[in-house]
């Protein structure tokens, strides 16, 4: 079958974007490599002492670890809550469903700013009462991420589910399953591929999240972001940079191998 | 009659863990940001009485109104020149487009304003180059201004405008485009005759996407405004946390979720969900 394919001018055009989509990408490695303190482009020498500075420097490696462990619990705690609340979607199909699909989904739609201040609003409420879960917290942190990231959870799993054929639950069920069997047995072995994706989604949408964050932590919650954020807003410090260029080459290794296996598996 | 009550016992019993958490978690800190903005500083309409007069609040709204349309326009006139390579491209084309797509999509907003700094700021790749070459001998400001946050805030939201596009493109049928060229229309003409129309449903999505985002949007324009051109966003952040004025920042917050809302209700009106996605 004859395609139509882009012309020169559309392929000019879209060259000139694609260099516009990279271009500050490529250029936090010059600034990530100067021997300056400041930003500033190197001239001449190049040093390395900015990815030094990532390895000693305690508050990034404690930063890197907080995320870790933020992301961690709020991904767990929100893809465990998507799942059953898809499951009962799926399985029951309730009056109402669009309705709580839709209270669901709202942390998604509404301007990330609002939600900021909603759950600055909850986690200071929080504080009044205990002093290791509210404001400034890791686990209030963990708790207000996994409100974020719950509607996407939702979306995934629930996309994941639609794909899934009907009938084998049926089949299960006149042969006698209870519900626990059919979600524990049938269904969830059969969305497995959607569950993971979601908690990672879940996971790297918790490790980049600044908006809320920022809402919600002064001192001693300081997420990598966070602290990304302070180094950025008053001095900027180019080990930034260097953390820039690690975690871009973690993105496009990751992208690479996906796009890799998903080549293999559709060569079978 | 067993089974039927079973069925509505295992429903709720799975929903009712996230809808409890989010009406705990989300819907009820919601309703205490609206009392906020009714009771903070003395109960009474005083607060949106001052975002109706005030000439700052509202010199912010007019400028997040025009940031959003400025990067609503640009954003979508460049992810449909990209889209339409990644959907329509020999193989190899396809790769390259969605690797500049995805790449960007997947890396945190911080490190793209970072890259932006690096590359706008006075001691930035492109001054210094400029500098170098002897094409200016002072610094250009290219960050810190409104130039700067509308070039980033674009940056940002070309990922998120393309994927509406794409859908539309894949659905369209080769055979009208192939018809249009047998009749001895131009590929110019062709494009703008027959494929720009017939994507419409996805320009229309991809730009409420990008302006609804545009319109709440935090770390751009804070991070490359240098505090020079505060969008709506950054007002709320520096009424909570600045000048403490909770009650302003919480009529702001209930205002910009109005005006969204109006705005998504007003466009499926029109649109209806399903051509847009």
């Amino acid at each position: 079958m004859p395609t139509y394919r882009p012309g020169p001018v559309s392929l000019i055009l879209a060259a000139l974007v694609a260099l516009f989509l990279l271009l500050p990408l490529l250029a936090v490695i010059p600034v990530s490599l100067t021997p300056s303190r400041m930003l500033a482009m190197p001239s001449g020498e190049l040093s390395l002492r900015h990815y030094r500075a990532l390895i000693e420097d305690p508050r990034w490696i404690n930063s890197i670890l907080l995320s870790i462990r933020i992301g961690v619990v709020s991904s767990a705690f929100s893809t465990v809550l998507a799942l059953c609340f898809s499951l009962g979607v799926w399985m029951f199909q309730p009056r109402f469903t669009a309705v709580l699909v839709g209270f669901v989904l709202l942390p998604m739609v509404v301007p990330p700013v609002v939600s900021a201040i909603t759950l600055y609003f909850l986690l200071t409420s929080i504080s009044g009462v205990s002093s290791f879960f509210g404001y400034d917290t890791w686990l209030g942190v963990a708790m207000a991420h996994a409100v974020m990231t719950v509607p996407f959870a939702t979306v995934l799993i629930l996309v994941s589910l639609s794909q899934l054929d009907r009938r084998i639950d049926l089949a299960a069920r006149g042969l006698g399953a209870t519900v626990w069997e059919r979600a524990t047995r049938i269904i969830m072995p059969n969305i497995k591929f959607g569950i993971v994706t979601a908690a990672l989604l879940s996971f790297v949408l918790s490790w980049e999240e600044i908006g809320v964050t920022l809402f919600i932590t002064s001192v001693n919650a300081i997420t990598l972001p966070r602290l990304m954020w302070m180094g950025l807003r008053d001095n900027i410090d180019p080990a930034i940079a260097a953390l820039s260029v690690i975690l871009i080459i973690i993105t496009v290794l990751v992208l690479a191998v996906r796009s890799l296996v998903g080549r293999l598996r559709g060569a079978h | 009659m067993k089974a039927y009550l079973s069925d509505r016992m295992g429903a709720a019993l799975l929903m009712a863990p996230l809808l409890l958490f989010l009406g705990a978690a989300y819907a009820w800190p919601f309703l205490g940001v609206v009392n906020w903005s009714f009771t903070l500083p003395e109960p009474g309409l005083g607060q949106y009485g001052a975002l109706a007069t005030d000439p700052l609040v509202q010199s912010v709204f007019i400028r997040t109104l025009r940031i959003a349309a400025i990067v609503t326009l640009l954003s979508v006139t460049a992810a449909y020149a990209i889209t339409v390579v990644w959907v329509r491209g020999t193989p190899m084309q396809r790769v390259v487009a969605e690797f500049c797509i995805l790449v960007p999509f997947w890396i945190s907003v911080l490190t793209r304003a970072f890259g932006w700094v690096a590359l706008l700021s006075n001691r930035g790749l492109i001054n210094t180059w400029l500098q170098a070459i002897g094409f200016i001998s002072e610094p250009l400001t290219l960050v810190r201004n409104e130039f700067g946050v509308i070039v980033g805030m674009t940056h940002f939201l070309i990922p998120f405008a393309v994927f509406p596009l794409a859908s539309s493109m894949r659905s369209l049928d080769d055979r009208v485009l192939l018809a249009a060229r047998g009749l001895g229309s131009s590929r110019m003409r062709t494009f703008w005759s027959v494929f720009v129309p017939m994507t419409r449903s996805g320009i229309i999505g991809s730009a409420l996407i990008v302006f609804v985002f545009s319109l709440g949007f935090f770390v751009t324009p804070a991070i490359l405004g240098g505090g020079r051109s505060v969008m709506i966003a950054e007002l709320i952040y520096l009424r909570i946390f600045q000048s403490p004025d909770w009650g302003l920042g919480a009529a702001i917050s209930v205002v910009l979720v109005l005006f969204v809302g109006a705005l998504m209700a007003l466009l499926f009106r029109y649109v209806r969900p399903k051509q847009m996605i």
